[in-house]
């Protein structure tokens, strides 16, 4: 197994710096560079992301032939979720041919590539992350945090809880504890649950847990004062299974602690053991391999040898499952653009514009095998989040089991907020205000 | 009204938890009283000693067979350090000998990566962690225990050190290095016992973090919980690193609960440094290390 590993490891070493040296690629491929994390702290999710992307393409080709008869192919840089690393990989692999998007998945590599993606004209996925504000596309062309923003993250679960409690007149004289990572990510919803709070009247209390969140127990003695009705869980890494077991500590149930989008992997579970059991987390992609699309690539891709995960008990997994439907995302993106620009390879602004007409509706998404992996999505010219919905999942020691329906957050109530955040971003960086979509695609 | 139950259940809980910062500082106390290297890799021999540990268990092997083979590894890995890396470096300044361990953690933490994978595990030492309700006070019966074997490990450490010859060849060489090589004592072999003592401590730290966060790569930044009690204790006393572990927990959650909320929040990682830093100032030696004279 270890000989293997380094079997692999050096064949792959071998294979990149081929690639590193090679020439333009054919005319019928499109490229998609991987800033990956596959060794490093945050390694567990990397791997399963990339993995699940991955094996996605790799569908795409075995099966379909590529896109229309264009090859997907992709390279992967090592980042070890550092930000310099990324920008690194971003100016090694920009200039290859045929580049398609970006898709970091990590906050502060998206952050540090937004100019240089929209000088570049290379759109800049942030499945479920990035800056809420990225929405707008009239303001931010080349960004787009696909599925679920921050803010529509915390619309998600104030409407789940009210849910539980019977509709939202019954959040009134609730108390909401959120206790969040002290980082800019944790710190980003503070504002937005303290506008739900005022809307739904509802009492509410945000505790900070210094990075990385390996200690928490005066936090969770606080809360054990504040006898709050819910605990919001927004944590990411080591903070999320030390929740789950001081929360044991101090005698608070699992069932009312509900965790956001980075607080829902089997990474997050494993480690608390049985102090995870009851658990909710807030998911855009149920987790699990029965769906149509995670069978095909079982047969299709690991049939072939060609899976991208080591241990393929991994597979239908949080992080997997999220690297799938992004496959699914981009891999649509490209096909909605080659409707319009030809069955050829596509630069950069034209996938943009695949991006910006992305969408699938219930129907498109069972016929792509991933019904009930996730809801629909629906991205305009101005909206890059394209109105995804979310569901709550609860784990019950060995797995995750989906607790809920589809769940819409309030888009109409966040909207404004998010326009107005935009507006001031545009101003301070003089940007002009898109007004329409349909605008040329550069070549 | 004050609340004076919660202040002793915020109180108990930071002395319980500083138990566990003193697990982790022994490992640097033991080699820095020995060879006056402060061993940053100690962290990285956390992480790996329980990685090694869970990824033996889970491919079926026994919890005790596995604490064998695993303490096995440390004691190879720790005779391997002094060999490879340490006594080429003797005689260097100490920032050399530092850097060289950081270096080290480096290459633990990717080592470990490489052989047992990257994914998290959690760790069950069968200690329930449901907790014990005392007068209303809740005391995490996992704390308890991590609190009794820190404690059984200083007693068997004050009892090595005290009743066996390569104790006393340890403080030896800890009081004197030149004066110990002069009356025959083998540095080498004092630094590789050393070296497999803090291995040994490693492994039972890791255990006990593991078991609280789960084994995973963050196990390594325990280090960073550590450095303000060896500040507070002194670098070369193991009593010190108890008292410090045990000053430092209490006074990160009385100023997280009570100083916090006027800061915002958030305020016990650095809480702990700024009291490290003050004792700094007026005893550089900590409360328990030994005052450096030197003649010049």
């Amino acid at each position: 197994m270890i000989k293997s590993r380094y079997l692999k490891f050096a064949f792959a070493a071998a294979v990149a710096s081929v690639l590193a040296t090679a020439p333009a690629a054919r005319a019928d491929e499109q490229f998609f560079p991987l800033q990956s994390y596959r060794v490093g702290p945050y390694a567990a999710g990397g791997t399963g992301f990339f993995g699940g992307f991955i094996d996605y393409l790799n569908l795409i080709n075995i099966r379909d032939g590529g896109v229309n008869g264009v090859k997907l192919t992709w390279d992967e840089g090592e980042t070890q979720y550092e930000v310099e690393r990324g920008v690194e990989v971003y100016e090694r692999l920009k200039g290859r041919p045929g580049v398609a998007a970006w898709n970091p998945l990590s906050v502060g590599i998206a952050y540090a590539m937004i100019d240089r993606i929209t000088k570049d004209k290379v759109p800049l996925i942030t499945i479920n992350h990035g800056r809420t504000d990225s929405t707008d596309g009239r303001v931010f062309p080349y960004v787009f945090p696909l599925l679920l923003n921050p803010y529509s993250e915390t619309s998600g679960i104030v409407n789940y809880i009210a849910s539980r409690e019977g509709g939202v007149d019954k959040l009134k004289d609730k108390k909401i504890v959120v206790l969040y990572h002290g980082s800019p990510y944790g710190k980003e919803t503070i504002p937005i649950y303290k506008l739900f709070a005022n809307k739904y009247q509802f009492s509410l209390e945000q505790i900070e847990v210094p990075h990385p969140g390996n200690e928490q127990q005066s936090q969770w003695l606080s809360i054990r004062r504040a006898k709050p009705d819910y605990v919001v869980l927004r944590g990411w890494g080591v903070m999320n299974p030390v929740a789950l077991k001081t929360a044991q500590k101090v005698g608070f149930p699992a069932d009312h602690i509900i965790g956001n989008v980075w607080s829902n992997s089997e990474e997050d579970v494993i480690p608390a053991g049985d102090a995870a059991k009851g658990y909710i987390a807030i998911t855009t992609q149920a987790s699990g391999e029965q769906y149509p699309v995670l069978q095909e690539v079982i047969k299709t891709v690991y049939g072939a040898g060609k899976g991208n995960l080591d241990d393929k008990k991994r597979i239908g997994s949080v992080y997997h499952n999220l690297g799938i439907v992004n496959g699914i995302l981009n891999v649509e993106a490209i096909r909605i653009a080659q409707a319009k620009f030809g069955k050829r390879t596509l630069t950069g602004d034209e996938v943009r514009w695949g991006f910006e007409h992305l969408q699938l509706d219930p129907a498109r998404v069972e016929a792509l095998g991933a019904k009930d992996l996730f809801h629909s999505i629906n991205v305009t010219w101005d909206n890059h989040e394209g109105d995804g919905r979310v569901t709550f999942q609860q784990w019950d020691g060995g797995k995750w089991k989906v607790v809920s329906g589809w769940i819409a957050p309030d888009w109409a109530f966040l909207r404004p907020i998010i326009e107005k955040s935009a507006a001031g971003y545009a101003k301070e960086h003089g940007i002009k205000v898109r007004t329409s979509g349909d605008e040329a695609v550069s070549n | 009204m004050f609340d004076y139950q919660f202040l002793i259940e915020v109180l108990v809980g930071g002395l319980l938890s500083g138990v566990m910062y003193s697990l982790v500082a022994i490992g640097f106390v033991l080699i820095y009283k020995t060879s006056g290297v402060l061993n940053f890799a100690q962290g990285a021999m956390l992480l790996f000693a329980a990685l090694t540990f869970v990824s033996l268990l889970e491919r079926g092997i026994s919890f005790p067979v596995a604490f064998v083979i695993t303490l096995a590894i440390m004691v190879v890995l720790g005779v391997s350090v002094e060999r490879a890396v340490l006594r080429p470096l003797v005689n260097q300044p100490p920032i050399t000998l530092f850097m060289a361990t950081l270096g080290l953690s480096y290459v633990i933490e990717g080592a470990a990566q490489l052989l047992w994978g990257t994914q998290v595990h959690g760790l069950d030492i069968g200690i329930s962690d449901v907790p014990l309700d005392i007068a209303g006070v809740f005391i995490s019966r996992f704390d308890l225990f991590a609190a009794a074997v820190a404690g059984s490990l200083v007693a068997l450490f004050a009892l090595f050190f005290r009743y066996t010859r390569t104790g006393l060849s340890f403080r030896a060489v800890a009081d004197d290095p030149f004066a110990a090589l002069a009356v025959g004592l083998r540095l080498p072999r004092v630094w590789a016992s050393v070296w497999t003592a803090s291995g040994i401590v490693a492994l039972v730290a890791g255990l006990l973090w593991g078991a609280r966060l789960g084994v995973q790569f963050s196990l390594s930044l325990v280090v960073l919980k550590a450095l303000p009690v060896l500040v507070l204790g002194g670098f070369d006393s193991i009593a010190g690193a108890i008292i410090g572990g045990l000053l430092i927990g209490a006074i990160e959650k009385l100023s997280e609960v009570y100083v916090g909320p006027l800061f915002g929040g958030g305020i016990e990682a650095w809480a702990a440094y700024v009291v490290a830093l003050v004792l700094l100032l007026v005893r550089p030696s900590g409360l328990f290390g030994q005052k450096l004279v030197e003649r010049v």
